[in-house]
């Protein structure tokens, strides 16, 4: 692995570093929201350029971190149970249900594929007619545009043995949810830039108004990374509160028009439990009754107990920004990625597993 | 699985009657599938900016480039080239 000082944008990076350390003349938290950020911000040694008055704190965004620990259990047993080829994205089949994950279903004969896209699961779907296909549909609002569309494919193909098993989450919901929280002490925000570009930015200038915080749509290399806590500090220092689009090389104020199209047509925003955090009010989607053929809970009837998570981790409070991975008793003890307690720690976005693979930065990320 | 990766259209064949548009689209040495429903206007020699197997954006050559050559250094692209081979 290169390290960012080998990079042609290493200087652009220290400059604005420097331009951070200069405009800061307070102590200041931010939150990126994004898993993929909190990756690159991890990955790349960001955090410990950063001034010590300048800190950030790791959000929500990790879609394979907030689904509930009920719905891999579902997936689970609709895999070891129903015969169903069950089809999801890499990181979602290595996340621990209450017993197991689901490769470990793979290791025990259970037909579980990982996929590139969903696209690919009605393909599955219709090469194996005599079986039900089910593909795990999780993420945010960049990946539901991808679901919603396996379900279009499916129903203009005439696809009848495919169905999907939501787990969708939305990002402003979980901003209120992080601001709303009593011992949060966020300042501003880093908004997810290939979110907005799905849905545009219109629904964060309320926020950014409610709660009074700077919010700047970024994205996610270590220049874009460096220019929008520029911009947030900028708004700190000088008192102000407004929503800015530092990636407006791919973000659009109105988003992308055809994926809302999409959204809009297969799915309804509804409540959503987020694992580590509780629920959400209206805070996911769910398939629209008209999709309902396609809608895994309805087809099959699985009725899984909700059961409680390990006492030991705390994810809740690492996902919300309250503690950092390292602060967690169990990180790099009792929970690793070989053998994770919870789910930030098997995602490559999730903060957790970001601190564990980087752990030769702990040391200075320790002193921030 | 929240990366978007930007690639170079190679092909355009339209599917389902006619009703939806695929792309080979390559990133780098690897050719891949891509739905073009979410970006209308993307033509033969445009590059897009792909999340799991759906064109998000168009994005000029410039950009693309950039952003492929830094997910490339810090070893993003791995896991595009893990799924090729399942
Ligand atoms: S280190 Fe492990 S146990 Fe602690 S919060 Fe993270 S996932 Fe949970």
């Amino acid at each position: 692995m290169k390290y960012l000082s080998e990079y042609r944008d290493a200087d652009i990076v220290a400059q604005y570093m420097d331009e951070i350390a200069r405009t800061a003349t307070r102590p200041w938290t931010i939150m990126e929201v994004c898993g993929g950020q909190t990756h690159s911000l991890v990955k790349n040694g960001l955090l410990q350029m950063l001034p010590d008055n300048v800190r950030m704190v790791h959000g929500p965004g990790c879609p394979v971190c907030v689904t509930p620990l009920y719905q891999i259990d579902k997936a689970v047993h609709l895999a070891e149970n129903h015969g169903v080829i069950l089809c999801s994205y890499g990181d979602m089949l290595r996340v621990p249900g209450s017993k197991h994950s689901l490769l470990e279903s793979k290791a025990a004969g259970a037909d579980v594929r990982i996929l590139y896209s969903p696209l690919e699961a009605v393909k599955i779907a219709q090469e194996n007619p005599t079986k039900e296909v089910v593909f795990f549909a999780v993420g945010f609002e960049t990946t539901a545009p991808a679901n919603a569309l396996s379900v279009l494919h499916a129903q203009r193909a005439g696809v009848k043995n495919y169905s999907i098993l939501t787990s969708h989450v939305l990002v402003p919901p979980a901003i209120e949810a992080v601001m709303n929280d009593d011992d949060s002490f966020i300042q501003g925000f880093l908004a997810a830039g290939h979110v907005c570009a799905i849905m545009g930015v219109s629904e964060y200038y309320p926020l950014s108004e409610k709660y009074k915080i700077p919010l700047v749509v970024t994205g996610f290399e270590p220049v874009d990374l460096v220019q929008g806590i520029l911009m947030v500090v900028r708004q700190l220092e000088k008192g102000e509160h407004k929503l800015e689009n530092q990636y407006s090389r791919i973000v659009h104020p109105e988003g992308n028009h055809e994926a809302r199209k999409i959204l809009e047509q297969v799915f309804e925003v509804s409540d959503r439990e987020w694992r580590g955090i509780g629920n959400i009010p209206m805070s996911g989607y769910e398939l629209r009754s008209e999709f309902s053929a396609y809608d895994a809970n309805i087809k099959f009837d699985v009725n899984i107990e909700k059961v409680s998570e390990s006492p030991d981790c705390i994810a809740g409070l690492v996902l919300k920004g309250i503690k950092k991975p390292h602060e967690c008793p169990q990180f790099g003890k009792k929970c690793t990625p070989q053998s994770p307690l919870g789910a930030p720690m098997v995602s490559s976005e999730g903060a957790c597993a970001a601190y564990y693979h980087f752990s030769n930065m702990l040391e200075t990320i320790e002193e921030i | 699985m929240c990366l978007a990766i930007p690639g170079l259209i190679r092909s355009i064949e339209s599917r389902y009657d006619g009703m939806v548009r695929i792309a080979k689209v390559q990133f780098g040495g690897i050719t891949k599938e891509a739905s073009l429903e979410m970006v209308p206007a993307a033509k033969e020699g445009d590059y897009v900016l792909v999340h799991v197997g759906v064109a998000i954006s168009i994005v000029n050559e410039e950009e693309a480039r950039k952003t492929f050559e830094y997910l490339e250094q810090i070893g993003e692209i791995d896991e595009l080239i893990e799924h090729t081979q399942i």
